[in-house]
């Protein structure tokens, strides 16, 4: 009773799989500790990143979290294909269903909530404040709680794997196969509560971040010059704060059906499982757009910068992704064609699916635009693109191609359906938030990453892509169906073996970029980028050293321009010596996140395990801290001129700049449009 | 099916490489062998080669922009600062508009034209079937023959089918990929779904939503036969192999079982399909209520005495 349904039992000791994954994240758990131990990093660590509220350091904690769960995610992935390989002509390959169902709704579950939601998230508090001269968001503590609601709920699902189990009904959970009836485990209140609690976080991320970019801009960046990148978080978070309560209160009604024997969903005493499928697509479609939009921004602002260029279009790139936002909350019932609606709801919502190619197509020709006439230089952030503009297409056409009902009731749920989603997530927004990584990698380190690696990764990820996926569209006419454990169709086999050799190469992919992680920390001293801008970039988050200063910008730049820093290296005044500073106003770190995190996990945990008091230890836990900080009148202090002036000392003599002898004829000298050095 | 192979007759127009790819025999959506199914595969056909059109030169002038405008190619021209034209703004938007207008005709007449709903024009009298997806077998009610079959489906080609669906289970999805598009089979509710073979051969069909732990052996065989004799002569067959199928023997088959063969019932209880669409509002009964819909009530009663999904 004390411990709820909790019991030993809960623990899959006789599964080695699992209980050998497990004995290596505790050995590795353990490693890095030993380390932290041995050379002292502890009070490091918390002190200058588990507490800070600093957007760079969240951001690049949101990553690391992204690039674990990267790993588990495609473990999952390696396990599925391989069980499809194996499984084939009457053998029954290595996953029993009770294992094998958990392993593809865990994939699905962790790469979109668990990897690219947070990759995304990472990459836009790094980035955002930065592009429009801004010091931090507008709510640092906020901020540094999202992260800490993330690490909750990235918490809980691992737990799954060693306390119970997971989820066994698909990432979508369908009731009734999520209700009691069906899944009367706790794997369904691990998926409804980790979902519940990231989603928290995010939709506070969002709100964050739309006032900081509405309140925060540089003085003189009018909406219209925004950097795109941030203009596409800026849709990206408005559909957030759009969709997300849905999810929320979708994910709250599944869980009165299953706590409190409400009827929301149930097939009995009136409820109606039709209503979860409009619900949980009303978010989940315009999920996809969250995801992919700050690709596509990315996308954007590497394509400018290589080419050398200004982006073609910049207004015509801001409607464009805002007619797409705003059509993509309108035509979740696509995902649902053959639930019997009638001929005219169904082609209302195949034709609108099919308006948003109309602004994506017009992004990609202004890609092709930002191209022509320029001077492309391939590194790695160009390939991503290239290859995104490439995959992405013929994503994109697939997709169009399935909003036709007609041609949707024979490919819904096919493979077909498989390798269209990936074709657009992978080949638009993972391959996005790699061009990104490798792009403001520097900006975020100071070192560039190893580009020969770098290329050598795309290569295995583009070709490893075509050979995963693009059997899945054969095997989809070949009328394969999606979360099958066993097939017996010879036809079949052939694609499902060259999909394995797919995966091993995305494999082979994800290594390579591991190694170029490692090569790179290794070499950073021959890649530094001493000027704070290793590409001649056009936005203000180049404008300032590499890494920032904690503060991101000693005097906030005067915006003239969309390419504001391109502006002020044309005019001389990129590297002009301020003649004074002035006091900062800077936030102070505070452990309030980590802790609210922490009893949101104890809180998640009792609820999924019916251990009620827990449950309000973990709420009072909650509440109390929540109370903590609420009084807690230390918020913040000043960075005072001198120490503003010390760090920017460094920086110009990093880059060659007298500080000392600084006149404004040096100014003039370096009007032609030169950088001090140059690294590009 | 290896007696449905026919290699000659996946020579369709799309590219010739992937018709090479595809061939041998498969019987996928690319293999139809009714209408419907036909009218699909044209349909995405159609479809592609629109949205070729637009794809192609994207990808072509990807290759081609990037590699004629490298940044070693110092003789092509360099407008750093260009970076808008009001005619090829106007090209990229109203280009892919036009196509998405074609399509949406496409669309909009053959979403009505494909509509499940639809009954199919035939001068042949339509065969009447319910189906109700259990867990983890498709149970086939012939309620003007008087019997039902567990995983095997039949019908003469060329004759329309008319399918009533629905689930006493978790959320499934009724297809015959050759036969044409699937339809939700969903407890509580009933869908439907029109279909025609018109060609004979045996058909695969399965569960394509996915729906627990037995979801992957849910499937079952759909004969078309070449005459209505030859269909007489299954409806015999299946008489003779018969159990009856009543309250209690249905209560007893939708227990959860996987990988089930083939069965054939003779039908007991002709408003049981009715009774299994109600269960889940049973004891909410119309005070305007018909002595048909008291008769279904009392055979609903029946099936909830042993509720085969309990709740907790």
């Amino acid at each position: 009773m004390l411990l709820g349904k909790l019991t030993l039992d809960a623990i899959p000791f006789h599964e080695p799989i699992i209980m050998g994954a497990l004995g290596g994240a505790g050995l590795v758990g353990l490693v890095v500790m030993g380390l932290l131990t041995k050379f002292g990093k502890w009070g490091y660590l918390w002190k200058e990143w588990l507490t800070s509220v600093d957007h760079k350091k969240i951001g690049v904690m949101y990553i690391i979290v992204a690039m674990i769960m990267l790993l588990r995610g495609f473990a999952d992935a390696m396990m599925m294909r391989a069980q499809l390989a194996i499984a084939t002509d009457g053998h029954m390959g290595i996953f029993p269903p009770e294992h094998y169902d958990q392993i593809f709704t865990a994939h699905g579950v962790i790469m979109i909530i668990f990897m690219a939601m947070p990759f995304m998230t990472g990459l836009m508090n790094i980035v955002v404040p930065l592009q429009i001269g801004a010091r931090d968001v507008a709510f640092p503590f906020l901020n540094s709680l999202s992260f800490w609601l993330l690490v909750s709920a990235v918490i809980l699902v691992n737990l799954s794997l060693g306390v119970g189990n997971f989820a066994r009904t698909g990432w979508v959970a369908y009731p009734p196969l999520s209700e009691l009836g069906f899944s009367p485990d706790v794997g369904v209140d691990y998926y409804t509560w980790a979902l519940q609690i990231s989603g928290i976080g995010t939709t506070l991320t969002a709100i964050n971040f739309l006032v900081t970019i509405i309140k925060m801009r540089a003085p003189g960046m009018k909406l219209m010059q925004m950097p795109i990148f941030t203009w596409t978080c800026t849709w990206a978070n408005v559909l957030i704060v759009a969709s997300f309560p849905i999810l929320t209160g979708a994910l709250a009604m599944l869980s009165l059906d299953r706590y409190l024997d409400f009827h929301f969903f149930t097939a009995e005493a009136g409820g109606n499982a039709m209503m979860y499928l409009n619900l949980f697509w009303a978010w989940g479609h315009p999920e996809v757009y969250i995801l992919v939009l700050p690709a596509f921004g990315i996308f954007s602002e590497v394509i400018s910068t290589f080419s050398g260029k200004r982006l073609f279009g910049h207004t015509s790139m801001i409607i464009a992704s805002g007619v797409i936002s705003v059509l993509g909350f309108m035509v979740w019932l696509h995902h649902f064609f053959t639930m019997g609606s009638g001929a005219n709801v169904n082609a209302f919502f195949g034709i609108a699916t099919m308006v948003i190619s109309v602004p994506t197509g017009v992004k990609l020709f202004n890609w092709l635009f930002t191209m022509y006439r320029g001077r492309v230089r391939f590194t790695p952030p160009v390939l991503w693109t290239l290859g995104f503009m490439v995959t992405f297409s013929i994503g994109g056409m697939t997709g169009v191609l399935m909003a036709v009902p007609g041609a949707d009731f024979v490919l819904h749920n096919s493979l077909f359906l498989i390798a269209h989603f990936h074709n657009t997530i992978i080949g638009g927004a993972v391959f996005g938030y790699l061009a990104g990584f490798a792009y403001w990698f520097p900006k975020a380190f100071g070192f560039k990453l190893n580009e020969k690696l770098g290329k050598l990764a795309f290569a295995f990820w583009q070709v490893g892509f075509m050979f995963a996926f693009i059997p899945l569209y054969v095997l989809g006419f070949l009328g394969m169906t999606r979360r099958l454990n066993h097939t017996d169709n010879p036809a079949w086999d052939p694609w499902l073996y060259v999909a394995c050799f797919g995966a091993v190469l995305i494999a082979c992919g994800i290594a390579t970029q591991l190694l170029q992680l490692y090569v790179s920390v290794r070499d950073r001293k021959q890649n530094m980028d001493v000027t704070g801008d290793p590409w001649n970039g056009h936005t203000l988050e180049w404008a300032t050293s590499s890494p920032p200063p904690f503060y991101n910008f000693a005097i906030v730049p005067r915006v003239h321009d969309i390419d504001a820093f391109t502006d002020m290296k044309e005019k001389g005044i990129a590297y002009a010596v301020p003649k004074a500073y002035a006091p900062i106003h800077m936030p102070k770190n505070t452990a309030a996140g980590i802790f609210i995190g922490g009893f949101t996990t104890v809180l998640g945990f009792a609820l999924i395990w019916h251990i009620w008091w827990l449950a309000i230890v973990g709420l009072l836990g909650i509440v109390g801290s929540m109370l903590a900080r609420a009084y807690d009148n230390d918020l913040d202090y000043y960075v005072q001129p001198d120490e503003v002036e010390s760090v920017e000392r460094s920086h110009f003599e990093r880059m060659g700049i007298d500080v000392d002898n600084y006149t404004e004829r040096d100014d003039k000298a370096s009007r032609s449009g030169s950088r001090p050095t140059t690294t590009a | 099916m290896m007696r449905n192979c026919r290699p000659t007759r996946l020579l369709w127009g799309l590219s010739p490489a992937l018709a090479a790819l595809l061939s041998g025999c498969q019987g996928g959506i690319l293999d139809p062998k009714g209408q419907i199914a036909a009218d699909e595969k044209s349909l995405i056909i159609t479809a592609t080669l629109l949205m070729l059109l637009v794809v192609i030169p994207v990808i072509v002038m990807t290759f081609l922009f990037a590699w004629k405008y490298r940044a070693g190619n110092k003789d092509a021209t360099y407008t750093p600062k260009w970076s808008h034209s009001n005619k090829i703004e106007a090209v990229v938007w109203i280009v892919p508009i036009i196509i998405v207008s074609c399509l949406a005709v496409v669309t909009w007449e053959t979403t009505h034209k494909l509509d499940p709903y639809r009954p199919l024009e035939s001068d042949k009298k339509p065969i009447n079937v319910q189906v109700v997806a259990l867990n983890w077998k498709w149970l086939f009610i012939y309620p003007d023959l008087n019997i039902a079959t567990v995983n095997q489906l039949a019908f003469p080609k060329d004759v329309p089918v008319n399918f009533r669906i629905t689930s006493d289970a978790a959320m499934n999805s009724f297809f015959i990929p050759q036969l044409g598009g699937q339809i939700y089979a969903m407890a509580g509710m009933e869908t439907k779904l029109h279909l025609i073979a018109n060609e004979a051969g045996t058909y695969k069909g399965f569960s394509a939503n996915y729906s627990g732990a037995g979801f992957s052996g849910m499937k079952f065989n759909a004969i078309a036969t070449p005459t209505q004799q030859e269909f007489d002569a299954w409806v015999a067959r299946a008489r003779s192999a018969a159990k009856p199928l009543d309250a209690e023997a249905y209560i007893q088959l939708a227990k959860p079982s996987e990988n089930n063969p083939a069965a054939f019932y003779s039908l007991q209880e002709p408003r049981l399909f009715s009774a299994v669409l109600h269960k889940y509002m049973a004891n909410r009964q119309s005070l305007a209520a018909t002595d048909e819909q008291l008769k279904i009530d009392a055979l609903t009663k029946r099936l909830c005495e042993t509720p085969v999904i309990k709740e907790q």
